[in-house]
């Protein structure tokens, strides 16, 4: 599928072919200026954002809103269900049927997966998918994406590490499938139990990658352009005392970075706990609060262009 | 000469074939209950031609509707279907695995927006027949057991 996403929902990266993810990070790349304001833009004035978060999430629905407003557009809607209609047992599709007549678009996070693609069944105005769970979160796949391309001129042939929790952490599977269609050489590292699952490795082999599977940092650091690191949960380990081995095996520190390329970066989609220590903060491959920032331009492009403000 | 291990039916559907230790879902599947006036017979653990066990079902005075085909397609694709009209086999076809399944099954992921009281019969995409395998269009995640999740 190519051409206008005017009208369409955003609800799981894979709904979008390369050249359609490449117009948009093109699309994002032009609204830095007005992110950081810098300019001015008037592009969505008088439109009306509906935000439903039925679940928490600072960063995600923060820089919705400031996308919004930056492009002189109004947001309106829940940070909670508490006090909603939602918490007197209204369904999602009632509620998505309100908001979906008050708003020009739908933002939705949602903790039940698959949540996005029903509101798009009900709702007329374009929904974007803010998280759904376990399940897609397709616009943290294109903050991540835009963010490689920035800081590394491109994605394609750039070797991408990626560590902790690859198991269960879905945003991670649909990262670095998007970045194998997009050619970068992926090592998947973390402890036997939350490796990547076949499926996802089968489909990245299925693009032509090959992609290296590995439980050492150590043995990969060397050779990688981008560290992302993620998120081990302590739930995920019956075994408190397994957990803080694990745990202790993945942490970025400066230590395990003395071996590292001068002009490797590491991303985050935070919020950290203890994955990456703050002495690394201050060294030039920190890139995570650049990445939090690069949530804005880009949520601007996809709300520009669902709104048909720009092609 | 024909073989009957149960007494033949002069009218109605022989489910043959179908997946050995599956016949008394067939007969949830097709409603069979105390209140059924006609006679069912279910034969569990036959040697069988093609494989090496099967079980039959067969009611007599009823023919099935297409849900009711796609339900016993996908706990068991081989099973056919004999039509019996004066005590022969009148028609005869196997079940066909459909390639999209709406409203028959409920998705098998616990966290899907499906089994959560919305006003929407769950949808899934078929990815592979044999065995069947389904995809949620909701949620994304693959219902392998397709059994344990017929409604
Ligand atoms: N009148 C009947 N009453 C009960 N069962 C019957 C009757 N006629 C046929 N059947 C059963 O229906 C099934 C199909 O009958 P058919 O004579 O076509 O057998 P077949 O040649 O072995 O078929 P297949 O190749 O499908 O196994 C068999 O299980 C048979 O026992
Ligand atoms: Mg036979
Ligand atoms: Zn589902």
């Amino acid at each position: 599928m190519s051409g206008s996403l005017k009208g369409l929902d955003i609800v799981s990266i894979r709904d979008f072919s390369r050249d359609q993810i490449e117009h948009i990070l093109k699309v994002a790349e032009g609204m830095v200026p007005v992110a950081k304001g810098e300019e001015k833009s008037n592009l969505l004035e008088g439109r009306v954002l509906g935000s439903l978060f039925y679940e928490p999430s600072t960063r995600t629905r923060l820089s919705f809103e400031a996308a919004m407003t930056r492009l002189g557009g109004r947001t309106l809607g829940f940070d909670e269900p508490k006090g909603s209609s939602v918490a007197k047992g209204e369904t999602l599709a009632d509620t998505i049927r309100m908001v979906d007549a008050y708003s020009d678009v739908i933002v939705l996070r949602h903790p039940q997966e698959g949540a996005a693609r029903l509101a798009g069944h009900f709702a007329e105005k374009p929904v974007i998918n803010a998280g759904d769970g376990a399940g897609q979160h397709p616009t943290q796949t294109l903050l991540d994406l835009f963010t490689i391309m920035k800081e590394k001129g491109g994605i394609e042939g750039n070797h991408v590490v990626i560590v902790g929790d690859l198991k269960y952490g879905r945003t991670v599977h649909s990262l670095s499938e998007a970045l194998g269609m997009f050619g970068a050489k992926l090592t998947f590292v973390a402890p036997p139990t939350l490796q990547m699952p076949k499926e996802h490795v089968k489909h990245i082999e299925s693009m032509g990658m090959r992609p290296t599977i590995s439980s050492s940092l150590d043995d990969v650091i060397e050779e990688a352009d981008v560290l992302y690191v993620t998120r081990i949960q302590k739930e995920r380990f019956p075994d408190p005392a397994e957990y803080q081995k694990v745990a202790g095996a993945y942490t970025i520190n400066s230590a395990i970075l003395r071996d590292a390329a001068d002009d490797l970066i590491i991303m985050h989609p935070l919020p950290r706990v203890n994955e990456i220590s703050s002495d690394v903060d201050q060294t030039k491959h920190a890139r995570y609060f650049e990445q939090a920032f690069n949530g804005v331009p880009v949520r601007m492009a996809l709300l520009s262009m669902v709104l048909g403000g720009i092609e | 000469m024909k073989e009957f291990k149960v007494t033949p039916i002069r009218n109605g559907t022989v489910i043959d074939h179908i997946e050995m230790g599956m016949a008394l879902k067939v007969l949830r599947i097709i409603g069979v209950r105390g209140d059924v006036s006609s006679t069912v017979s279910v034969l569990m653990h036959v040697p069988s031609k093609k494989n090496s066990w099967k079980d039959i079902v067969k009611i007599e005075d009823r023919e099935l509707d297409p849900k009711e085909l796609d339900k016993i397609a996908l706990i068991s694709p081989d099973a056919t279907i004999n039509i019996i009209r004066d005590y022969n086999v009148a028609e005869k076809f196997v079940v066909e695995v459909p390639e999209r399944v709406k409203g028959i099954m409920s998705c098998s992921n616990p966290g899907c927006i499906t089994n959560k009281n919305e006003p929407v019969e769950p949808e899934f995409v078929v990815e592979t027949k044999k065995p069947p395998a389904l995809r949620c269009v909701y949620c994304d995640r693959m219902t392998t057991d397709i059994a344990e999740n017929i409604v």
